[in-house]
């Protein structure tokens, strides 16, 4: 068990590096802050309807690209400068670095919910469910950042664009089918199917729950989802980088 | 003698080659012990394994008293290790980079600042430790990876081809730090394909090839290992034809290498007898005469290219 905390406060050691090294990396920059923004932007303008309809999807869709903005690109970064080598020679575990890496992504994403969180101070929202929205957005966030981590490692490339533009495939479908443009309950028997394999689509229904009053899902299965997406993205991120790494070590 | 380094049978394939064949070899505590071999001999690979890094198909590996298979980060806890391709944080301070690297250790932030302090002066990079090593050379990025090594006291150092691609004065510093970390005690693994940096730095070197070992044994006896391969150098007055000595049973072979006349024996003293009176029956005068040992190079060669034959 102290091995275990030892090694997870090594995680916060990498992610701490993590934060110094890659936050102000032009691609993070541009997927995690200018692209959310323009698409928030899109998003908002044009559509008349009011701040709480919006809202809800609008938490979605940033939280999801800003918490899935530093991951993918780290080990591949870290792999092409070399520098991968030598952290996987100090006393760490695999899942030490991968967990760092997560959390790097994860307190990314932290950070900017910040300004979403600060406009639903606007609504005059209920305390209670401000508490209950805070909840679901760390959950989010680190469901989304280990998500993120999950696709940097296959393939095992050691180009951060090949990885960022690989998770994008999978980041950009996901926002279409998770009802932040299109409700859930608007979508053929099919749509809702794949709907329910996507984290983002509990998330953008807990906020939903929250702001408007109307929900797909119950409240509770909102959470549980998320949260069980978040347990299997970690574990499945540190097997399949476990898979994965000794393609990096060239 | 306890033993630092212990390793049996290891052998790791790769989808077509065997990287590492069934190798085994003990290396002691304090000592400095050299894995010399061409590329792609496996030198990497078993570093790789006995670092924790990849994880061998057979065999086992303790290192500082720990087995690496099943305990890793314990064996890794009390060692150092510069890679060969690895790098330091370019977009870090060459001291954010220790700390870095000293806190994943577990080294307490005192003790660590001091290790820090002491090893960035020791190198020469104190004055430059808050500069980010985007701007280092490449001699300082070697140096700060060696101070990276030494940042959590390690028991054990594994160095894989340290000074490759550094210049003789950079070289010759990293040796230097070697030999003094050595002093106090500790365990040094390296590996080289530079004959002349295994002479002068270690104790016993493996030789290494196509992923088996050779040849192990201190520098000294390897070269009297292949006696055959040492020669007399002989310079006369008049020139001299090397088929006159082929009579002679002490005589391997005679050439001539411009004009001296280089007689390879696994007897020096009889042909030097032997010389001398040749050189009173001709009437003939000797301008100079050596004996040369065989380099380590040589032995290297004899003893890969004797693998290789044995092999077809
Ligand atoms: N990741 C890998 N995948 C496939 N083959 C590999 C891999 N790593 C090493 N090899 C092969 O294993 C053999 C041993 O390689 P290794 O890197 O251990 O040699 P080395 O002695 O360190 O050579 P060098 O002096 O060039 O560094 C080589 O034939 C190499 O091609
Ligand atoms: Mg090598």
């Amino acid at each position: 068990m102290s091995q275990f905390t030892e090694q997870f406060r090594r995680s916060f050691v990498i992610a701490k590096k993590n934060i110094k090294i890659y936050y102000s990396k032009g691609p993070v920059i541009i997927f995690g802050l200018v692209f959310p923004l323009f698409l928030a932007l899109a998003y908002v303008i044009g559509r008349n309807i009011s701040l709480k309809e919006v809202l809800p999807g609008l938490i979605g869709m940033t939280t999801f690209f800003t918490a899935t903005s530093v991951g993918p690109s780290i080990v591949p970064w870290e792999t092409r400068s070399k520098t991968l080598e030598r952290l996987l020679c100090c006393p760490v575990a695999l899942w030490t670095i991968i967990v760092g890496d997560m959390l790097s992504s994860f307190i990314f994403g932290l950070i900017i919910s910040a300004i979403p969180l600060a406009l639903t101070l606007v609504l005059t929202i209920e305390p209670l469910k401000f508490i209950i929205l805070l909840f679901g957005l760390v959950i989010a966030n680190l469901c989304f950042a280990a998500l993120s981590v999950l696709l940097s490692a296959y393939p095992p490339t050691d180009i951060p664009a090949t990885s960022m533009m690989l998770s994008s495939l999978v980041k950009f479908p996901l926002v279409f089918i998770s009802g932040v443009f299109i409700p859930v309950e608007q979508l053929p028997q099919w749509g809702m199917t794949i709907a329910s394999i996507s984290p983002l689509t509990y998330f953008t229904d807990l906020t939903k729950q929250l702001f408007l009053n109307k929900g797909f899902y119950p409240l509770a299965l909102d959470f549980l989802a998320v949260a069980a997406f978040a347990v299997a993205f970690i574990f499945a991120a540190v097997k399949l980088h476990e898979k994965t790494l000794a393609k990096r070590l060239s | 003698m306890e033993t630092a380094i212990t390793v049996r049978d290891l052998t790791k394939h790769y989808e077509d080659v065997t990287a590492v064949d069934h190798i085994s070899f003990e290396v002691k505590k304090g000592e400095i012990f050299g894995f010399l071999g061409p590329n792609g001999a496996g030198k990497t690979t078993t570093i790789r394994i006995l670092t924790g890094l990849i994880r061998p198909d057979e065999g086992e590996a303790f290192v500082a008293g720990f087995d690496v298979l099943r305990n890793p980060i314990e064996a890794k806890q009390r060692i150092g290790v510069v890679p060969e391709v690895s790098n330091a944080y370019i977009d870090l301070s060459a001291w954010e980079n220790l700390v870095l690297i000293g806190r994943l250790y577990g080294v307490p932030t005192q003790k660590l600042r001091e290790n820090a302090m002491n090893l960035l002066k020791e190198f020469g990079l104190y004055e430059v430790k808050d500069k980010l090593v985007r701007a280092f050379s490449k001699g300082m990025k070697q140096r700060l990876l060696l101070c990276t090594a030494l940042v959590n006291d390690p028991e054990v150092l594994f160095l894989d081809e340290p000074t490759s691609g550094l210049d003789v004065e950079s070289a010759r510093l990293l040796r230097e730090k070697v030999n003094q970390y050595n002093r106090d005690g500790k365990t040094v693994f390296l590996s080289t394909h530079n004959m002349e940096e295994a002479n002068q730095l270690c104790h016993r070197i493996a030789i290494i090839n196509h992923g088996r070992i050779a040849a192990i044994d201190p520098p000294e006896n390897l070269r009297a290992q292949s006696m055959e391969l040492q020669y007399i150098e002989v310079a006369f007055n008049k020139p001299i034809n090397p088929q006159e000595f082929s009579q002679n049973p002490n005589i391997i072979k005679a050439v001539s290498a411009g004009n001296k006349v280089r007689i390879y024996t696994a007897n020096p003293s009889a042909v030097i007898e032997f010389l001398v009176d040749f050189a009173k029956k001709k009437r003939l005068q000797i301008l100079s005469l050596n004996t040369m040992m065989p380099s380590l190079e040589d032995v290297f060669l004899k003893l890969i290219r004797g693998k290789e034959a044995a092999k077809q």
